[in-house]
């Protein structure tokens, strides 16, 4: 059996769930604290990704991320290279797509914080950024693991999005799920069995250490 | 330095309208009903909310300025707050809650000794009493040696042992500090016996006449010898109060 599309399912995964913290931690603050208008819009688009048909979110992505789009042209004017069919393009797609699964948590977990231990920060002498790192993270660790480990077990599924961004280069965009489908279209069955039974204990593990994380945290 | 403090703020039913000015060294409890706007005051004093107009200024600094649209944030303001049900950080030990503003490791020490928690250095605050975790704040707003010390209703969490001995722990401290405190309170006993001013507040005003009736029934209470549970007002009893404290707005 080739490894390589599980070893870059996991590669995926694991810069999703170390990269997804850095941009879910603000909005999931904005959202938690803020008092501004156009919240609910700023919520609901966040939370888009959750209810979108993948393929209809991938083909977005596609036109945003291709050579005439937004970020496509962007990312080709910084480093010269596509962004679509790259890793780089589906760890971005998969970032998108992961966004409102690492905010929900990390909301809900900021939410339950008490505000006067950030009003008793400020008393004494905190500033916001300082606060953030020295209360709240603390505070909220469980919530980002959560969320960190979510998102892992959540990326190693993924395929619709990625399949759109990405298509199916092998080593490079071919990640396990489309390797699975596409055994299974060329009914190479023994190898699709060999990669799903990879997949389902690590999937299983991950929910374990989820379901401890919740079960310390309540 | 002193505390002057004129301005309003528009709350939900009333106008909370103050003038009043705190010397260091001086102790002013302000005392009056629930919903009275206290806590309010001490928010706006603390940098937690903007007054609608007037001025807070502690010495030559200006705190607020609504006119002048002046409004120094909390953090810079350098003054300790107290609230009234102890918001230690949870995720740190009794010591490095004490130590997390403080200037002076030995001043922690010392403190921590002062109040009796010292035992309690590695503990989290989840782990130990309201009284202990009360006198862990304490210490907290006292380690960063304050320029102003709030206090909001900080003992009506407490048993009455506990209370009693925090107050005694703050009277001592009242002239060592030398700054000017501040103490809300809804218990006359305790606002007459720590407070070298008395500042009734009712529907945001100084109400000197609520304080009046208050004494009176404390007296009326005295004299036909009920006991404090089940009346709504508490009698002085067991305290001694060192010296009558100046009522404000009494002339």
């Amino acid at each position: 059996m080739d490894w390589t599309p599980l070893i870059l399912s996991a590669k995926l995964a694991f810069w999703t769930m170390l990269l997804i913290p850095v941009v879910a931690s603000p909005l999931a603050s904005l959202l938690a604290f803020g008092r501004f208008r156009g919240k609910s819009l700023l919520d609901a688009v966040i939370t888009l990704p959750m209810v979108m048909p993948p393929t209809v979110l991938g083909f977005a992505l596609l036109v945003v991320m291709g050579p005439r789009g937004f970020m496509g042209g962007l990312w080709e004017d910084l480093t010269g290279n596509r962004l679509v069919f790259s890793f780089a393009g589906i760890l971005m797609a998969s970032l998108v797509f992961n966004l409102p699964f690492a905010v929900q948590p990390l909301r809900a977990s900021l939410e339950k914080l008490d505000p006067r231990l950030l009003e008793s920060a400020a008393v004494l002498g905190l500033s916001p950024l300082s606060a953030f790192f020295r209360i709240v993270l603390p505070n909220c660790l469980g919530g980002l693991a959560a969320a960190s480990i979510l998102v892992f077990a959540h990326s190693l599924g993924e395929f619709g999005v990625i399949l759109m961004v990405g298509g199916s280069i092998p080593g490079q965009t071919q990640v396990a799920s489309v390797a699975i489908f596409e055994a299974v279209e060329a009914l190479r069955f023994d190898d699709a069995f060999r990669m799903s039974a990879a997949l389902i204990p690590v999937c299983f593990v991950v929910l374990l250490i989820i379901n401890k994380i919740n079960a310390r945290r309540s | 330095m002193m505390l002057d403090v004129a301005m309003t703020k528009r709350l939900k039913h009333f106008d909370l309208d103050l003038a009043f000015s705190c010397a260091p060294g001086e102790l002013t409890a302000v005392i009056g009903p629930s919903g009275a706007g206290k806590t309010t005051l001490v928010r706006l004093l603390a940098g937690l909310e903007k007054p609608d107009s007037g001025k807070i200024a502690f010495g030559e600094e200006v705190w607020a300025d609504a006119e002048q649209r002046v409004f120094l944030p909390a953090r810079k303001r350098g003054l300790s707050l107290v609230f009234q049900d102890y918001t230690l950080f949870p995720h740190l030990t009794i010591r490095k809650n004490v130590a997390f503003a403080a200037s002076d490791e030995d001043r922690v020490d010392e403190l921590m000794s002062m109040f009796g928690i010292s035992h309690l250095a590695s503990c989290r605050p989840s782990a130990i009493s309201g009284g202990e975790r009360q006198r862990a704040a304490f210490c907290q707003a006292l380690a960063r040696n304050p320029v102003l010390l709030l206090l909001d209703e900080p003992f009506s969490a407490l048993d009455v042992a506990n209370r009693r001995n925090l107050r005694s722990c703050l009277k001592e401290l009242k002239s060592e500090l030398n700054i000017p405190i501040l103490h809300v309170t809804h218990d006359l006993d305790e606002a007459l016996f720590l407070g070298d001013t008395v500042m009734a507040v009712e529907s945001g005003r100084i109400a000197p006449d609520w304080l009046k009736e208050q004494q009176a029934i404390q007296r009326h209470l005295a004299v036909s010898g009920l006991s404090r549970a089940g009346v709504g007002t508490s009698v002085h009893t067991s305290e001694p109060t060192a010296e009558e404290p100046a009522l404000l707005g009494c002339g």
